[in-house]
């Protein structure tokens, strides 16, 4: 593995982290005080800086570095995470999340708002307490520390130590503390400075485990000409008395794991008096290792290299912060009895988030392991076919057999779908995001309310989701939304409300963007229709209409253009895009009330259970999860309406009846209902029809296949199958079906014969 | 020394050559994916009436062309005789319903003879030239042009 795919794995875990964080702080931001999201959130921006001090990226580092400070003073309590102070966060989230995003790509950042938020930051840690800085050494200047904070005074170079002692950490009374004796080696590596930890940190997290006695081995240490102040020389022997498990130890070094040596082993079989009769031998320390170390970070040498000096000359300054904190540090046995505990029960939950371990593959072979599977799931029905066609006798182990394969098969499809279906979470934070900026550059006070968060969806339309999402997003903010003073005038709250919801309905996910602003101005919309010719000066719209003019290419409402919109960008790009996936999107707008955007989409690539029908001969896939119910009409329950419509009636109401023949110009003429089989299906706009088959052949579950992959969008066909039988059957859109029988054209928009 | 290994020597470029009704055509081998025999296709609702419908080709969904229809000549009545040449345009896959494939040629450039000036615009957006090989006329054919890629949104 070279250095650049190692990188990889960095961003792509800073992605994670990012997520992690901004999740955490909306979290705090809705007044959740749970000790683990501060935690949570600490450790995401700690694990940011620690790789990113790994590869050198030192705007990172100092940027991350900062934060880290600010939400070490929340986490200990110093600094209240108030909406203020969480407003900074979040926009320091974002900051975090551009500088990782420009040492990745390369891009510039906004240098002028990260300094600002550096600012702001450090009068956050510093107003709260002027302390708080000295409570976290600079990571870097960290490394050397121990060298002249623990030189022995034998030195020849007539190295003056410096005094240093760990019994502020302690437990007052390590002797009334039940618990069990723990005797820990700690052994850290080079890299474990190189990432930005400090073995003084998490000796000081150690010790509010319980009592414990620290000795530092330094019989590694090299006189002061051949140190290299990047590299370990030092290990801890530590006996600690706990009543927490040997887990809390561990997720006490979770960071440094993979840059220390660490034995954890009972003293003396546990026995609790075994702590002080511990007799003190040297710490095996092989200095090889070390060498080890060193060769295997070369490359991370390199890019380090130029911050050694400034790391060497800081080393002294970072020695006096370590002693000023070990000095200052006069907390009440109380508290730090508190903070113990507090410590413990967030390692517990740590340790049971941790459970669920992931792992990371291409999603090409996702891809490939779920085409072999759909194939599979074909063959199944094939061979099931033929076993049926050619065996009569219902009982035989063959018909069992195929029994179980069937359901294997269906098993290990849903399985495999699983893995691509990940839930919509990540799109919607980023939009938090957008609200933020957009909120804070047009002045207006924003809320985004999400929910269904954990809606899963495939991968594939997850990533294409964000763009148009973004835009959308924006318009609501920037043209939905009135300013605050308008909102007050017109009786509402100063702070708008845009919210997004996921859903799963008939087989897709719905998502909904609503906003509370003043609704679409139609009178405007339908001026500038006609001032562009879009529409004749005395043409007569519906209201629907009307709003659905702002998806076509080139219209904006926006009387000028700002920085947020108006670039050319329109709602048209927003629908193609989402028609694009195969899905559909509506307006619906009411003065003064807000506007709610409603996009289905399909879950892709997904498996979908059908009712199999024939329709002139041709057959086709309805989704089981449009059909309410099917029926076999009776003469007497048709009623012709008008020269073409039929409705049937269904327990006293009139339903319209659609025939899907014709509608898809399979027929030229209606076919006769009381000959078919009528699906009464329920659209998305909640309204019911009977489509109009010829027969049912029976359910199955089919594998969506694309035909946009080399055909087009077909109006009224939302994908494609394969059947038993090796022969492509078509999926009906039903809800393009009932649009159509509403009087809305199924006409193509885009035509395979367009140019020609 | 026959003539196609007489040119594949100085380098000329293959084509796949076929027949559709009395008339001889040609594609650049390179666009072919393979060559499969005529299976019924499921019709598609609206489409043009020289798209046959699609096929099962592995697991893909394949559109079938019928070249005759779509080059302004009789539509074709398949048969199991008849052959569908997969060819990829662009991004896409499409199958072309022909009569049969009659041969591969090698052919160098400067052979192609450009279209000749005729009347129809619809013929000379798909051929791209014509050869004069053996005595016989062959039409060398545009795929991108016969089945456009960028579909323009209805107005």
């Amino acid at each position: 593995m070279d250095m650049n795919e190692i990188k990889e794995i960095f961003f792509q875990e800073c992605e994670e982290q990012l997520a992690e964080l901004e999740s955490g702080l909306l979290k705090l931001n809705d007044g959740d005080r749970d000790p683990e999201t501060v935690n949570a959130v600490f450790r995401a921006v700690h694990s940011i800086k620690g790789g990113a001090g790994a590869f050198g990226l030192d705007d990172l580092v100092s940027f991350a570095h900062v934060f880290e400070t600010t939400l070490d003073c929340v986490r200990s309590n110093r600094l209240e995470p108030n909406q203020d102070v969480l407003k900074v966060m979040l926009k320091s989230a974002d900051v975090l999340a551009d500088l990782t995003n420009a040492a990745r790509d390369g891009g510039s950042v906004d240098q002028a708002r990260s300094r600002q938020l550096i600012k702001e930051l450090e009068a956050l840690a510093n107003g709260e307490l002027p302390q708080a800085s000295a409570a976290e050494p600079a990571p870097k200047a960290a490394a050397p520390a121990p060298a002249p904070v623990a030189a022995p005074p034998v030195n020849e170079e007539g190295f003056q130590p410096v005094a240093f002692s760990f019994e502020d950490f302690e437990a007052d009374e390590p002797d009334l503390i039940e618990g069990t004796c723990y005797e820990i080696i700690f052994r850290p590596k080079s890299e474990l400075y190189a990432k930005g930890n400090d073995a003084t940190l998490l000796l000081r997290d150690l010790s509010r485990l319980g009592a414990m006695s620290i000795h530092c081995d330094m019989d590694g240490l090299q006189p002061l000409d051949r140190m290299n102040p990047e590299a370990a020389y030092f290990s801890w022997k530590i006996s600690l008395k706990t009543d927490k498990g040997e887990d809390a130890i561990r997720s006490v070094f979770e960071f440094a794991e993979w840059d220390c040596d660490l034995d954890i082993a009972l003293a003396g079989g546990g026995a609790v008096d075994a702590c002080e009769e511990l007799p003190m031998q040297p710490v095996p320390f092989d200095l090889s290792m070390l060498d080890e170390a060193a060769a295997g970070s070369a490359e991370e040498e390199v890019q380090i290299a130029a911050r050694d000096r400034a790391a060497a000359v800081s080393a002294a300054e970072t020695a006096s912060n370590v002693l000023q904190m070990a000095q200052s540090s006069t907390r009440a046995p109380a508290e730090a009895q508190k903070n113990a505990t507090a410590a413990a029960n967030a390692a517990a939950q740590q340790a049971a988030s941790a459970a669920t371990p992931t792992i990371r593959v291409d999603l090409d072979r996702v891809d490939r392991l779920i085409n072999l599977v759909g194939e599979l799931v074909i063959n199944q029905a094939m061979l099931s076919q033929s076993v049926i066609e050619n065996d009569t006798n219902g009982t035989s182990s063959i018909n069992m057999g195929l029994e179980e394969l069937q359901q294997l098969t269906r098993e290990i499809q849903d399985s495999v779908m699983a893995i691509r279906a990940q839930p919509v979470k990540p799109v919607f934070q980023r939009m938090s995001r957008i609200v933020r900026e957009i909120a804070d550059m047009t002045g207006k006070s924003v809320r985004l309310v999400t929910e269904g968060e954990n809606t899963e969806v495939d991968k594939t339309v997850i990533d294409k989701l964000a763009e148009p999402l973004t835009h959308m997003i924006r318009n609501a903010v920037d043209h939905g939304l009135e300013t605050p003073e308008k909102r007050l005038a017109a009786g509402k709250s100063a702070e708008g409300t845009v919210r997004l919801t996921a859903k799963h309905r008939s087989g897709r996910i719905v998502i909904e963007l609503a906003d509370d602003g003043a609704g679409i101005n139609r009178e405007k919309v339908r001026q500038k229709a006609i001032d562009n010719d879009l529409i004749a000066a005395d043409a007569n719209l519906s209201d629907e209409e009307i709003d659905n003019l702002i998806f076509h290419a080139g219209f904006s409402t926006a009387d000028k253009i700002s920085d947020i919109s108006g670039r050319g960008v329109g709602m048209d790009v927003v629908k193609r895009s989402i028609q694009a996936l195969g899905g559909r999107i509506n307006i619906s707008s009411k003065p003064g009330q807000g506007s709610v955007f409603t996009m289905s989409l399909p879950l892709t690539l997904a498996v979908l259970d059908g009712m199999v029908v024939t329709v002139a001969n041709q057959t086709l896939v309805v989704p089981l999860t449009a059909i309410v119910e099917t029926l076999q009409p009776e003469a007497s329950a048709i009623h012709s309406f008008g020269a073409t419509q039929r409705l049937i009636s269904i327990r006293n109401s009139f339903c319209p009846l659609v025939d899907v023949g014709r509608i898809l110009n399979f027929r030229a003429t209606q076919a006769n209902p009381v000959e078919g089989v009528a699906l009464l299906v329920e659209s998305e706009g909640g309204g019911q029809r009977a489509l109009m088959v010829d027969a049912i052949q029976g359910q199955r579950q089919v594998v969506i296949k694309s035909l946009e992959a080399n055909y087009t969008h077909v109006p009224g066909i939302a994908a494609a199958t394969i059947l038993g039988d090796g022969r492509v059957a078509l999926i009906l859109d039903v809800d393009a079906i009932v649009a159509a029988s509403r009087g809305q054209s199924l006409k193509p928009e885009m035509s395979f014969a367009a140019a020609g | 020394m026959t003539y196609a290994a007489k040119n594949l020597t100085t380098g000329g470029r293959e084509l796949i050559a076929f027949r559709v009704g009395d008339q001889e055509f040609c594609v650049n081998i390179m666009a072919v994916r393979e060559i499969r025999g005529w299976t019924r296709a499921t019709r598609m609702p609206h489409a043009p009436s020289y798209v046959l419908g699609v096929i099962n080709l592995r697991g893909a969904v394949l559109p079938i062309v019928d070249l005759s229809a779509r080059l302004g000549m009789k539509p074709a009545e398949p048969t199991v005789r008849h052959v569908i040449i997969v060819a990829q345009v662009k991004s896409q896959m499409v199958g072309l319903l022909v009569d049969a494939v009659s041969d591969i040629l090698t052919v160098r450039d400067e052979e192609i003879q450009p279209t000749p000036d005729i009347s129809s615009e619809f013929e000379k957006s798909f051929a791209r030239g014509v050869l004069a090989i053996e005595g016989r006329m062959i039409c060398l054919v545009e795929l991108e042009a016969v089945f456009p890629q960028e579909e323009r949104e209805a107005a």
